[in-house]
């Protein structure tokens, strides 16, 4: 028990201490861009691996959730006079509700289905968001005010940079602490065996919805910040491709593994910007990475790395 | 008012046997191999673009989609022996991905061979509608009725008669046993994956003269392909006909009568009410869980 709290105490130090060193990496606004986009992935897909790695749950529509903060943060100050911190809460407690709500009956469904289900409701999101004209501007979207609070206005790359990894910091840790709770032990029993999770009596059914909803608040959270941090929205946040980036990543990266959903939304995030200069041959490239690299490391990225450098030592 | 109701009626089922057959496809694969294939759609696109470039290079329609046909379905291989056979001890989710790289790098491929615009292809038996009651059928309608039919025909004498067919089914019903009494089943996903690239491309070849074809046309039309098999239950061949039939005719009675704004999103909604309340599709069988 020392042991893995101390791990976990340690990582959390790395962590913090290899976001503090960012800057001194970063040295023009593209860079800049790259690693706050990075980090708000990585976000996601935190909350993301809690539902597919720790419970078990794939969901192909949790780009709906990320375009719904988004636009709740660009809709709500505009219209409606709303303060930029109010509507990204407004917007949270709204995308909770409705994933409380789909959560109950579709997470019932198993496999396949599960991942038809979600892929549906996300799809539904980006549709409405493309044909609702008068409220989002449909498919050419609309712009998003500045984000203030207490008489500050976040601007300028190293404040977004700083806000992002100050947010990417306390999903970890809240994370972490999910992971080691009982509620973490409980999904880990019911990854292994629902049957005999419940045997055993773990309410499965409670925390794969408690987990479905707390994924879908921290895509949404996100989702706002980006908003904000862009300036500018469209549908595309809220496609089936970008639900499908994000589970990607967090598969890459490797399940259940938290260094991995951040490894996995980096180099996700990293290569695209990379293969730009392939032109033409961007997708072949990118589609040919992605095949090999689950052909080749089937657990995902980080969790072979460790297996191999565990292997060795032992 | 009846021709209307029956203009609707002709294109949801002409949209919704292609969305069938694609449906067919994922339903072949996910029988042998419990893989959902995510590069179905573009199949659907090889189809059609490789059909549309080979007529511009002069060559013959009929032979152009034999070709186009031969083609996919030779990608389906290449996909099945070098994608999802070399991706041992992959989870479910990993081989979803596998097909998802697939798919983007067919894509992209697709785009620097042929090129980003939309083509179409000619009707095989010309524009000229047929009037049934006031309504209009198309002759590219009746010709993908009758291909569908035909498949479905073909499908249950390969199925039911033949040795291979057989051999799939069994492989369908249980692996294990299947390699028991000797079938080589990697063999049987190999010939899934090429049976529905076949099936694939016969509906992009089929559906371009109504609604063109572009590099990126598989993605929606793969996406209402995956519909109609869940509707329809996962894994039932007919069960995927019928729910495609379902999914388009509820389409086009949506762009008809109420808004085609939301056209697209029918084929989503209508499968999250299915699985609210028949969680296995509506032909599907219960799934029972072993411990």
């Amino acid at each position: 028990m020392n042991g893995t709290r101390l791990q976990r105490y340690g990582g959390l130090l790395l962590l913090a201490l290899a976001l503090a060193l960012g800057p001194l990496f970063l040295q023009n606004g593209f860079h800049y861009n790259v690693a706050i986009l990075a980090g708000l992935n990585a976000i996601v897909c935190i909350g993301l691996n809690l539902l597919i790695g720790y419970a078990g749950q794939i969901s192909l529509g949790h780009a709906g959730f990320y375009a719904l903060g988004a636009y709740a943060s660009a809709i709500l100050p505009d219209r409606f006079g709303f303060h930029p911190l109010g509507a990204m809460i407004t917007g949270a407690v709204a995308v909770g509700l409705i994933a409380f709500a789909v959560a109950r009956p579709i997470l019932r469904l198993k496999g396949h289905y599960l991942a038809m289900a979600t892929l549906g409701m996300g799809i539904i999101v980006s549709i409405v968001l493309d044909q609702e004209v008068d409220i989002t501007g449909g498919p050419d979207g609309m712009p998003v005010g500045d984000l203030s609070a207490f008489g500050y206005v976040v601007s300028g790359n190293l404040a977004w940079y700083t806000l992002v990894a100050i947010l990417l910091f306390i999903t970890v840790w809240l994370a972490l602490n999910l992971v080691h709770s009982p509620v973490g032990r409980a999904l880990k029993a019911v990854h292994g065996s629902e049957i005999a999770a419940a045997a055993m009596g773990v309410d499965v059914f409670h925390y794969k919805v408690l987990v479905f909803v707390v994924s879908a608040i921290i895509a949404s959270v996100a989702g706002s910040i980006f908003a904000h941090y862009s300036g500018f929205i469209t549908p595309d946040e809220g496609s089936f491709i970008h639900s499908i980036e994000l589970v990607t990543m967090v598969v890459l990266g490797g399940m259940a593994s938290i260094t991995g959903s951040i490894v996995g939304a980096v180099l996700l995030t990293v290569l695209p910007q990379m293969l730009a200069d392939f032109h033409d041959y961007e997708m072949i490239v990118f589609g040919a990475i992605l095949m090999s690299m689950m052909i080749l490391m089937p657990k995902g990225l980080v969790p072979t790395l460790a297996g191999l450098f565990k292997g060795r030592r032992s | 008012m009846l021709a209307e109701f029956l203009q609707f009626l002709f294109s949801g089922l002409t949209v919704g046997a292609i969305y069938g057959l694609i449906g067919l496809g994922f339903a072949v694969i996910y029988n042998a191999s419990h893989v959902i294939n995510f590069a179905q759609g573009e199949f659907v696109m090889i189809g059609g673009m490789a059909t549309v470039f080979l007529m511009k290079a002069g060559v013959p329609m009929p032979l152009a989609i034999l070709i186009a046909i031969a083609g996919a379905a030779a990608v389906g291989w290449v996909l099945a022996r070098f994608g999802i056979e070399t991706a041992r001890g992959s989870t479910v989710v990993g081989l979803i991905i596998i097909t998802i790289g697939a798919s983007i790098l067919l894509r992209g491929l697709a785009q620097v061979i042929w090129d980003r615009n939309f083509h179409a292809l000619p009707a095989f038996a010309g524009d000229t509608p047929i009037q049934i009651l006031g309504a209009a059928l198309l002759p590219q309608s009746l010709i993908i009725g009758t291909a569908l039919v035909l498949t479905m025909l073909g499908l249950r004498l390969f199925f039911e008669h033949t040795r291979i067919g057989k051999a799939m089914q069994a492989t369908a019903i249980d692996p294990l046993a299947a390699q028991l009494v000797g079938i080589d089943t990697r063999r049987i996903v190999r010939l899934s994956f090429v049976l529905s690239a076949a099936l694939g491309a016969m509906a992009g070849v089929l559906v371009a003269p109504i609604t063109m074809t572009y590099a990126n046309v598989g993605v929606m039309l793969g996406l209402k392909g995956f519909a109609a098999t869940i509707v329809g239950g996962l894994g039932n061949p007919l069960g995927a006909i019928a729910g495609g039939l379902i999914v388009g005719i509820a389409e086009a009675m949506t762009a008809g009568y109420l808004t085609s704004a939301y056209k697209d999103a029918v084929a989503f909604i209508i499968i999250l009410f299915v699985l609210l309340f028949m969680p296995n599709g509506l032909f599907g069988r219960a799934e029972v869980t072993k411990v």
